[in-house]
């Protein structure tokens, strides 16, 4: 039996009159990995955070772990791993402070914490930097922080909001190996936003394809389905009818 | 049978778990904020101006008292007290120094509580992990009390510690626990300021901003609300020949008014705390002043007299903090 742990139905969300999210459902299984595949400014993000409590949707239900984020955004938070795009950390700490600080805020005992930290540090790469300031830290290296940052509470899902920006192809090749590793081995749920179809197509079971609010889901085991095409109608499509 | 005990013994240990958790995570946030606010750059040239200020007039009260020391007057006049209200006039005794440059503690520890962080981008990520929202507020608003805290009684410290060496006398029970009341005053006072810029750092993205809210409104109470308010009474002052009922009234109202300024509520308050002589704050009338014997108030009716404004300071303090919560509590969090 297959159990869904973000389910979504008619989720919208207005800014005064501009429509970011319309009418969206999904429904995404536990141990899956979902893509949200679109151009800037089509809502990937709000959907992201609506589903993460951080900014309340103006219609529409959510459940994340079979919870409400509008009642119940703790219970949730204590699951769900999110790492914002453009992530930021703390400049006067290191990498190591940064991710020990997380996991106080998560209630996870001291020693623990550190030994968890240091594995986590090694795993996204970042094992000869523990120790520098992250004021210091170059931008991927900042983006690879961030992803031991979601994984320090050991989360059953994880958010990842354009992971890979900033990251090198070697970095990126990496870190969606650990993605395949974690939703395998771990049976983490992966949804993770990103621009690139590429990416989406080597990991992803199943992606959604944002554009102006509204999304068209595509299985990518359904050999039929010509995902370039879609992607080039969404992506050039739109811009193109404008002009 | 086991089973029972097993359940009972595992279900109140979960509950427990997920309080303690929320209570470890506040601390940690209290203990890096304040760690932060020692490590500021900030901090230290607030400090600097603040104990500047405090030794400034230490020294002028200290000379003050040696000059003029009627050695069998010592016990009844508390003297120690006048170490913070005594001035030659070149500089201002110490509460009045507070009362002015208090305000701008406050601001200054907590005009960027949450902006600069949603600017680092760092206030997503925190608000992602499993913490109530209300707890970044509360556990920034506790750090930044107890600096102050800290601060203020230590600088209270410094001063009967300078007392005790340059006029050599030991202060009475009585003054001392007067001193750590005034403290506390100072303390709420400035935690007012502090809460009114932590509501505009919630109001505002730009920290500069936040900071220069707090400032205008600071300049406002300081500046220009005595001078609009003299306008006030200026124009509704009866005259001299007004039926007395009438000028009292007045001068009713004219106290009344005078409590809109916080600055004002914070003067009265200690001002009747460090000088026990001093009876009441508002007017009265010759029937009320009939009778009653000049001389010192115990500490506790010293007290009751400044209840009112001290409440009204802790009302100003809650209001703002529930207008930050409130704004706070719904707002979109976008990573930057
Ligand atoms: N606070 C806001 N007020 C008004 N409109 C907003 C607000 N925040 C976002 N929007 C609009 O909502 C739409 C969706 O934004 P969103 O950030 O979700 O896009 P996105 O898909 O994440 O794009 P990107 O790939 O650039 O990150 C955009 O058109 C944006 O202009
Ligand atoms: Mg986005």
């Amino acid at each position: 039996m297959h159990t869904s742990i973000i389910e979504v139905s008619s989720l919208t969300k207005l800014y005064g009159n501009f429509t970011a999210v319309d009418s969206l459902s999904l429904s995404i299984e536990k141990g899956e990995v979902f893509g949200l595949l679109g151009p800037n400014g089509a809502g990937k993000s709000t959907t992201i955070l609506m589903l993460m409590g951080l900014t309340e949707p103006t219609a529409g239900n959510i459940r994340v772990c079979g919870l409400d984020p509008v009642r119940n955004p703790i219970e949730i938070k204590r699951k769900v791993g999110y790492l914002p795009e453009d992530v930021g950390f703390y400049d006067d700490l290191t990498g190591l402070e940064n991710l020990r600080y997380t996991a106080r805020l998560n209630g996870i005992p001291e020693l623990e914490a550190n030994t968890k930290a240091h594995k986590l540090l090694y795993d996204v790469g970042l094992e000869e930097h523990i120790n520098k300031k992250t004021g210091q830290y170059s931008r991927g290296m900042r983006q690879r922080l961030g992803l031991a940052d979601v994984l320090i509470k050991d989360p059953e899902v994880i958010i990842l909001d354009e992971p890979t920006l900033g990251i090198d192809p070697a970095g990126i090749r990496e870190f969606l190996d650990l993605i395949i590793r974690l939703s395998k081995d771990e049976g983490i749920t992966v949804v993770f936003s990103s621009h690139h179809l590429q990416q989406v197509q080597q990991v992803c079971d199943r992606v959604g394809i944002f554009s102006k609010g509204k999304m068209h889901l595509c299985s990518l085991s359904e050999k039929d389905i010509n995902l370039d095409e879609l992607y080039y109608r969404f992506f050039e499509g739109g811009p193109k009818n404008e002009n | 049978m086991n089973c029972i005990i097993v359940f009972l013994k595992e279900d109140p240990k979960m509950k427990i778990k997920n309080t303690d958790k929320l209570r470890y995570a506040f601390r940690a946030i209290v203990f890096k904020e304040m760690g932060d606010h020692f490590r500021n750059k900030r901090m230290l040239i607030l400090f600097g101006i603040i104990l500047l200020t405090c030794i400034g007039s230490l020294y002028t009260a200290i000379s003050g008292l040696k000059n003029a020391t009627p050695a069998e007057e010592t016990e009844s006049s508390f003297f120690f007290l006048k170490l913070f209200t005594l001035s030659d006039g070149t500089l201002p005794a110490y509460f009045v120094f507070i009362s002015f440059l208090g305000p701008l503690l406050g601001i200054g520890l907590g005009f960027d509580t949450i902006n600069s962080e949603q600017n680092k981008g760092t206030l997503s990520r925190m608000l992602a992990q499993p913490i109530p929202r209300d707890y970044v507020l509360n556990a920034k608003f506790t750090a930044a009390l107890l600096v102050i805290a800290i601060l203020f009684f230590s600088l209270s410290f410094l001063v009967i510690g300078a007392g005790l060496i340059a006029l050599s006398i030991p202060p009475t029970a009585e003054e001392f626990m007067r001193i750590m009341c005034f403290t506390f005053v100072s303390v709420i006072y400035v935690a007012l300021w502090l809460n009114l810029s932590v509501y505009f750092s919630v109001c505002f993205r730009q920290p500069t901003t936040a900071a220069l809210a707090g400032i205008a409104v600071w300049l406002f109470f300081t500046v220009f609300a005595p001078l609009l308010i003299n306008l006030i009474l200026k124009t509704l002052e009866p005259s001299p020949y007004a039926p007395p009922y009438s000028q009292y009234a007045f001068q009713q109202f004219q106290f009344a008014i005078i409590q809109l300024i916080p600055n004002e509520l914070y003067s009265q308050a200690t001002s009747t705390l460090l000088m026990p002589t001093i009876r009441n704050l508002g007017p009265l009338t010759i029937e009320q002043i009939q009778g009653a014997i000049p001389g010192p108030l115990p500490l506790g009716q010293s007290i009751l007299i400044v209840w009112p404004q001290l409440t009204g300071m802790i009302a100003v303090t809650m209001a703002c903090f529930i207008l930050s919560y409130l704004r706070f509590m719904r707002k979109e969090i976008r990573s930057r």
